[in-house]
């Protein structure tokens, strides 16, 4: 490179192009930069045309597509759920409804059934206690109608009894009635 | 080195540019050169991928298709990061501008290819797009009002010209590194690689020893291919990232 710096200094254009561009150091060998300049406005010009009309639209696209999918399908997902979720607390409320119903259904039997003890139980101890008065009743009836009877059969037999016992003629019957009733007593 | 300039181990021989058929306009020189055939195969590359991966239009995407899509949504993401969803507008430039740098790092770690970003020229025209759009964006949609940009608020009043002086610095800097930042590192990783490959061209020629020898830079040549595959991405990011900054800087110039 020694060689080569005395042009160098005097001018890069002609040492470039005196040796094929090889004497100076290719990135600062200024010749070149109008061409590098013109093809990388082309060139890079192109790709951003490309780029901002073809590939970032349709990448876009394709991105968004599957974002709205992603999206539709989740919703729809969370529709289905819900109906599920729906589906489910209609049938418990069902199963609740139809638990309570049992439940009050058996209890109406229950309180019926036991009215309708309640109620035989209740007659047939009326009647049992209307039969006890009036067996009551009679008995005490037939008590004092055989106690009076009592009186007079005993003063009837102690009547004949003195007579057998002293003969002759049977005392007066009052004072045997009185003499018993005494006795009695 | 000079004097063997023409053979496969001189590391600049591959940033040489070759005229491939001329093209002189009012005494300019725009051949059609190398350069200017690697622009041309970057963008045919990129644009077969892109268009015939998503030509399907899947639903569900194919392994092409998916790259495609993570290509756009990694660079919407970033711009969307830095910009929010106004900085969106510039999604076809910054995408572009990706794919772009993206592609001709890649391109350039094949071998006898040419690196159309290791081109001062070209990472500096790349860069003077980005601060131009930014520039006259901002200027367009916000007036002087984009001049709050440098005057930052909340800022003591004695320290305003001083920050305001580095911040126009910073500004007129960007397009400086922005380019310098993506050339210099394509550049530098192409010569180390060819520096050490051509260390093992050497070393064989020097007989039973060398060819031993040659296993040590041989190991690192293909350690540094592996890692200027992903300077080739990593610069692409930076460059995109920092694109992306820029632009959030036009769209909200208060900071």
């Amino acid at each position: 490179m020694s060689n080569t710096q005395g042009e160098h200094t005097t001018g890069t254009l002609v040492a470039t192009e005196a040796h094929g561009g090889e004497a100076n150091f290719p990135p600062f060998d200024s010749t070149t930069y109008p061409s590098q300049l013109l093809w990388l406005a082309l060139t890079f010009g192109v790709f951003y045309w490309i780029m901002s009309k073809v590939v970032i639209p349709r990448i876009s696209g394709i991105l968004e597509d599957r974002r709205d999918r992603i999206a539709g399908d989740m919703a729809e997902a969370a529709r289905l759920k819900q109906e599920t979720d729906d589906a489910i607390a209609a049938y418990e409320k069902a199963l609740a409804d139809a638990r309570k119903k049992a439940n009050s259904m058996a209890q109406d039997a229950r309180d019926r059934l036991k009215a309708e003890t309640e109620a035989a139980r209740n007659a047939a101890e009326e009647k049992l206690s209307v039969q006890l008065t009036e067996a009551e009743q009679r008995i005490s009836k037939i008590k004092q109608e055989s106690l009076a009877e009592v009186g007079e059969i005993a003063a009837d037999t102690a009547g004949d009894v003195v007579k057998a016992l002293i003969g002759g003629r049977a005392p007066a019957k009052a004072t045997v009635t009185k003499a018993v009733e005494n006795a009695m007593k | 080195m000079a004097g063997q300039s023409s053979n496969g181990i001189d590391p600049i021989h591959q940033f040489h540019i070759n005229k491939i058929f001329d093209l002189n306009i009012a005494g300019m020189d725009f051949s059609f050169t190398n350069v200017s055939l690697f622009m041309v195969v970057t963008i045919a590359a990129a644009t077969l991928f892109l268009v015939l991966s998503t030509s399907g239009r899947g639903l569900v995407p194919s392994r092409m298709q998916l790259m495609a899509e993570m290509s756009y949504e990694f660079v919407a993401a970033t711009l969307r990061g830095a910009a929010g969803n106004e900085g969106m507008r510039f999604f076809p430039l910054v995408f572009t501008l990706f794919m772009f740098v993206f592609t001709a790092n890649m391109i350039g770690m094949v071998p006898f290819f040419y690196t159309v970003t290791s081109q001062i020229i070209v990472t500096f025209a790349l860069a003077m797009l980005v601060i131009l759009t930014v520039t006259i964006y901002g200027f367009f949609k916000h007036g002087s009002g984009f001049l709050k940009l440098f005057v930052p608020s909340g800022v003591p009043a004695y320290i305003v010209p001083l920050v305001t002086a580095i911040e126009l610095i910073s500004f007129l800097s960007r397009p400086v590194s922005l380019s310098v930042r993506l050339f210099a590192n394509m550049l530098a990783g192409h010569i180390t690689l060819k520096v050490f490959a051509g260390f093992v061209v050497m070393l064989t020629g020097a007989g039973a020893i060398g060819i031993g020898a040659a296993v040590l830079p041989l190991l690192l040549t293909i350690a540094i291919t592996a890692l200027e595959f992903l300077v080739a991405f990593l610069q692409a990011y930076v460059f995109t990232v920092l694109t992306c900054m820029y632009l959030a800087d036009a769209l909200h110039p208060s900071h």
